[in-house]
């Protein structure tokens, strides 16, 4: 492709851009000559260059819209039909372009269609200067042209015909004089369609028909008399046509900028080399120059920064179009309204957004805005708003992209979520409405009642977040129901040069980009914020969270050997990915830097935690962490080795029943809690009275000697003062757990976190805002009678196999030692369909234990299903759980043979039926 | 013969009676020629960054009048063993899919004008690491050069990291 054609496609895209844009604009003020004037110029242009590259294809489509625009400055008026007519022409163009980029040659293909509806509506007022007849009908019937059309007419709208009969009838000099004000308030509830007249040409067809027509002057004078009227305006309206001022460009290729960038970093470096000699001597002669060179670098990194930015407005251009093409479509009216057109951002930025914003703003006409009778009914202006917005924030560009729609439906939302597997119920119910409105931006989450050819085609917001996410940016939505929906995305002014944290870890440094980080906490043993330990698994309490933390080191293996490591003093940079947030926990942070953002080395793209690497002033290189890549590690629970938030983990864990949980202290800070429904009795002993036998503690409790187990191995027991037990007992038996403290009694939702593969620990969870860990009591259990776990109570020699159903994982832990304490061997199912598996499979279950409650199938269900199985199957006895004891819910029971009925947490009940009924069923069996 | 024909075709080897520029470098006593049009400078390399969780072969990243170049070390990327006195970085500037890369060598040497007549292929037996990132072999006056192909040398890692993405 020779140059002189190269040049011709990029000088084109950019004029047919404008043109686009001035026209839209044109359309909606159609005298402003200077509109006008701009656009006859950019496509003269365009033809001229064409005729002298030997183009003949675009050459005669841009004559044909130019002669049309020709008849436009001449005084012709203006109707959206021809504004249409135009656009359509400017999109051939553009395909012919595209084709010739590609091909380096016009491709074959015929534009007759185009150029002659273009020169008929050139022609329509030529046609207009024979004699005018007398009075044309409102609404002929005859055809007079052949109608070009290629659909059927809507209602409201007017055919070509009627069109070319009310041209011919307009006297035509006159019209240009007449077309200088609106004759009638524009009253139609949408937006013009092709082929469709304004209500304004109609009545100055009627209005001037009968009148001037007596004696039509010379069109020539005429027209010279309307000329030099809008010619005097077009002074006042010079200062709107920004595109027209002539700005002194030069056109540079981008990788020219790129490579002088790359040089001024490097004149960067060098500055700072030499200063840092330069502070080591004592020779001042070199200073001077010194100093200047250093100023005048900074000005030229200034300078040629300033090169690779461009204006979003650049980004914008095509919106209009695009609004009023969907407004059209679409029947509605809609209003873009473009604010910090000239905030500028650079071009890589740019890019990336380009597309993300368009999709967005159709999406706003779409499904934001609603038709004109809905919005009437609503009681709001017929005409919707989209309103773009940009500006600077920091080291941040922040767009809005606002609508006064009908807002997000949140329940519709939150029902999709359910339906579509993205969240349970329960989460859903749980999420604020900010979490909930950031579900649009899953894949394939489109809440448009009917799929339009605009939107929801599959490709969304999804892919909208991805880019922006790409580029370090975020997008936040505000909706409010019937009021419109914001948009904020918030993006790094550059990618090329952001500001970054740069830390330590180790002997390494690293770099955090400023966006993602919220904020800097110091942690120390023994101050206010310190990492506490759950499992193993650093956290921090911030402000009544808990903050997963991430030890830098760790993270990456910088320690050789992994028990040196200590994680509990450095900084913490707390961050936030989407709805993520964690603790970066690093070793010192030393300043804030703007860094150049250097691409990684394709050969370690792979590590997920990089996103980039820098050279920082003093000439080395640092690597650049993602913090997305690192969220991703905390929800996978790779960073530590353990489970971390994982979102299954918690949702098996979760249910919404509250627990009454004993809250206490022993071993360490950490809080400890154990259900309440498990304790016996709480007791305050004198420590005096502990006796020691055998190495292990006793105390006399009741008239027996009551085995203390301290809750942790290395707590010590006090030998004076008052010690606090909490007592655990099962028939005769008793033990005490001495804690350090009882601290509370409280009911909260329990929700097991973190899960714990300590046998002392069922796992983690927040109670009542704080990081408490779950003790398991069957741990204990053990310790204070060796033989309490083999429950030698049973005379007989087969141990019953007992098989638990709940589908709460916090129930099946905590009833499992339960039960194994009392002489079971338990198998645990999480749903029904899981435990007639298990009753279907080799072991023989003897006797069922089931919640009732249960998603999916009930207990109820589980029952009927076995009583339906093989004989043997229908012969096992079962004991219902039940939250609620419902005289309905006893009936249905009894009803399918349930052989006992017991309250969830009556602990001493289930061990009591659990014996009567396999006793009985076991004397059957013998 | 047939053998070294076949082997000249598919990797490019200069045929008879032409020279070719090689770098040479070497490894302990191992002997290594780089095509000279390959090689863009020789530094030393210093002030390394590690790479946490980076292929073995990547001894760092370093910087190279504002470029940020990826050091490979050539001894890990044929299996040798590291150096054992750690003496200065000797590094050969390579370009390969517009990233800059440096080798790094225990010593770079002179540059060598070889002609065809004292190419020939690998041997059979050679070390399949080896084969791999080899041309072919030049036998020189008491020792032998070892042609290195620049591309193979530094495609690896690639299908770690298609491992490591799916």
């Amino acid at each position: 492709m020779d140059d002189l054609l190269r040049e011709f496609l990029t000088e084109t895209g950019e004029h047919l851009d404008t043109v686009d844009l001035e026209l839209v604009r044109f359309e909606q003020d159609p005298n402003n000559q200077t509109i006008l004037r701009n656009i006859f110029r950019l496509v003269h242009t365009i033809k001229g260059t064409c005729g002298f590259l030997g183009l003949p294809r675009l050459e005669a489509l841009a004559h044909a819209a130019e002669t049309l625009m020709g008849k436009f400055r001449d005084g012709m008026t203006v109707t959206s039909e021809a504004v249409t007519l135009i656009l359509q022409t400017l999109d051939r163009i553009k395909v012919i372009v595209a084709e010739l980029e590609r091909t380096a040659a016009e491709p074959a293909g015929a534009d007759e269609d185009l150029i002659g509806a273009l020169e008929r509506m050139s022609e329509g007022e030529i046609a207009a200067a024979p004699p005018p007849p007398p009075a044309p009908p409102p609404m002929a019937t005859g055809s007079l042209v052949p109608q070009v059309l290629e659909r059927a007419l809507k209602p409201g709208e007017v055919s070509l015909d009627d069109l070319e009969r009310a041209f011919r009838d307009t006297p035509g000099p006159a019209a240009p004089a007449l077309t200088t004000g609106s004759l009638v308030p524009q009253v139609l509830e949408r937006a013009l369609k092709p082929g469709e007249v304004t209500l304004d040409d109609l009545e100055r067809a009627f209005r001037d028909t009968p009148g001037p027509a007596a004696a039509p002057p010379a069109p020539a004078p005429a027209a010279a008399k309307a000329a030099p009227e809008p010619r005097a305006e077009a002074p006042a309206s010079e200062g709107e046509s920004v595109a027209v001022s002539k700005v002194q460009t030069i056109r540079v290729n981008v990788d020219t900028l790129e490579h002088l960038m790359t040089m001024v970093s490097e004149l960067v470096l060098t500055r700072n080399q030499l200063l840092e000699i330069a502070r080591h001597h004592e020779d001042n002669s070199y200073k001077v120059p010194l100093q200047r060179l250093s100023n005048v670098t900074a000005e030229l990194q200034e300078g040629v920064m300033k090169t690779r930015m461009q204006p979003i407005g650049s980004a914008w251009q095509k919106l209009p179009r695009v609004v009023r093409d969907l407004s059209s479509e679409l029947g509605k009216k809609i209003d873009l309204v473009m604010q910090g057109a000239e905030t500028e951002l650079d071009r890589q930025v740019l890019e990336v957004i380009k597309d993300p914003l368009t999709h967005m703003v159709r999406n706003s006409a779409d499904h934001g805005i609603e038709s004109g009778p809905e919005r009437k009914a609503a009681g709001k202006p017929e005409k919707g708003t989209i309103r773009l917005n940009a500006f600077h924030e920091g080291g941040t560009i922040t767009i809005e992209i606002a609508d006064d729609g009908k807002g997000l439906d949140l329940a519709t939302i939150r029902r999709k979520a359910v339906e579509r597997g993205i969240a349970s119920e329960a989460e859903v119910e749980r999420m604020s409405d900010a979490q909930v409105a950031k579900f649009i931006f899953h894949a394939g989450f489109s809440t448009a009642k009917a799929i339009t050819s605009v939107s929801g085609r599959g490709v969304g917001m999804d892919v909208v977040k991805t880019n922006i996410e790409l580029i370090g940016g975020t997008v936040d939505i505000r909706t409010q129901l019937g009021q419109g929906t914001t948009f904020t995305i918030k993006i790094p002014l550059t990618l090329a040069i952001v500001a970054a944290l740069i830390v330590s870890a180790r002997d390494h440094r690293f770099a955090i980009p400023q966006v993602s980080v919220l904020e800097l906490v110091r942690v120390q043993p023994g101050s206010d914020h310190t990492v506490e330990r759950i499992n193993g698994s650093p956290v921090l309490r911030l402000r009544d969270r808990l903050l997963p933390i991430v030890p830098i080191a760790g993270m990456l293996g910088l320690d050789k050997d992994p028990s040196t490591a200590s994680t509990d003093e450095g900084f913490v940079v707390v961050s936030q990915v989407g709805r993520q947030r964690f603790g970066i926990l690093v070793d010192g942070v030393f300043h804030t830097e703007e860094i150049v953002v250097k691409p990684m080395s394709s050969k370690l793209r792979h590590i997920p935690l990089f996103s980039g690497n820098t050279i920082l002033g003093d000439g080395a290189v640092v690597l650049i962490v993602d913090p997305n890549g690192v969220a991703r590690m905390v929800g996978s629970g790779a960073a530590t080795g353990q489970p971390g938030e994982a979102d299954a983990e918690t949702e098996e864990a979760s249910g919404d029943q509250t627990v009454t949980l004993l809250v206490f202290k022993g071993g360490g800070h950490a809080l400890k809690a154990v259900p309440l429904s498990l304790v016996t009795r709480l007791e305050e002993v004198d420590a005096a009275k502990i006796e020691w036998v055998g190495g292990r503690p006793l105390i006399q409790y009741r008239g027996r000697l009551m085995p203390l187990v301290p809750v942790d191995p290395d707590q010590v027991l006090k030998r004076e003062g008052s010690q606090a037990l909490v007592v655990f007992s099962d028939g005769e038996r008793s033990m005490g757990l001495a804690v350090d403290e009882i601290v509370d009694i409280v009911d909260d939702v329990l929700d097991v976190e973190l899960a714990a593969d300590r046998s002392d620990l069922i796992g983690s969870a927040v109670v009542r805002g704080r990081a408490t860990e779950i003790v398991n009591i069957a741990h204990y259990l053990p310790l204070a009678h060796d033989d309490w776990a083999r429950a030698p109570r049973r005379k007989e020699h087969k141990v019953p196999q007992l098989l638990l159903v709940d589908d709460s994982a916090f129930f099946r832990e905590m009833l499992t030692p339960v039960l194994k304490a009392a002489g079971y061997r338990v198998t645990a199912a999480a749903s029904a369909e899981e435990a007639l598996g298990l009753l279907l499979g080799e072991t023989a279950i003897d006797v069922v234990v089931s919640d009732l409650d249960m998603p999916g199938r009930s207990g109820f269900d589980l029952v009927e299903a076995m009583r339906r199985a093989s004989p043997r199957i229908a012969q096992v006895p079962v004991i219902a759980l039940a939250a609620s004891t419902a005289p309905e819910a006893i009936e249905r029971a009894r009803a399918l043979g349930i052989a006992d009925f017991v309250a969830k947490f009556d602990r001493s009940g289930l061990v009591a039926a659990l014996n009567e009924v396999t006793a009985s069923a076991l004397d059957v069996a013998a | 013969m047939m053998a070294a024909n076949t082997n000249d075709a598919k990797t490019g080897a200069p045929p008879a009676g032409e020279t070719v520029d090689y770098v040479t470098v070497s490894l302990g006593e191992e002997m290594f020629g780089l095509p000279i049009d390959r090689v863009h400078d020789v530094f030393i390399a210093t002030n390394l960054t590690d790479v946490p969780l980076a292929p073995p072969e990547i001894k760092g990243l370093l910087n190279l009048r504002g470029r940020v170049v990826t050091a490979i070390c050539l001894r890990r990327r044929l299996g040798l063993p590291d150096r054992v006195s750690e003496g200065r970085n000797m590094a050969v500037g390579l370009e390969h899919g517009g990233e800059a890369y440096g080798l790094l060598v225990d010593q770079v040497g002179e540059v060598m004008k070889l002609s065809a007549d004292t190419y020939g292929p690998n041997p059979v037996h050679m070390d399949a690491r080896w084969r791999g990132v080899s041309r072919g072999v030049h036998r020189l006056d008491g020792r032998l050069l070892i042609v290195l192909d620049v591309d193979a040398v530094l495609a690896f890692g690639d299908e770690r990291a298609a491992v490591n993405a799916a």
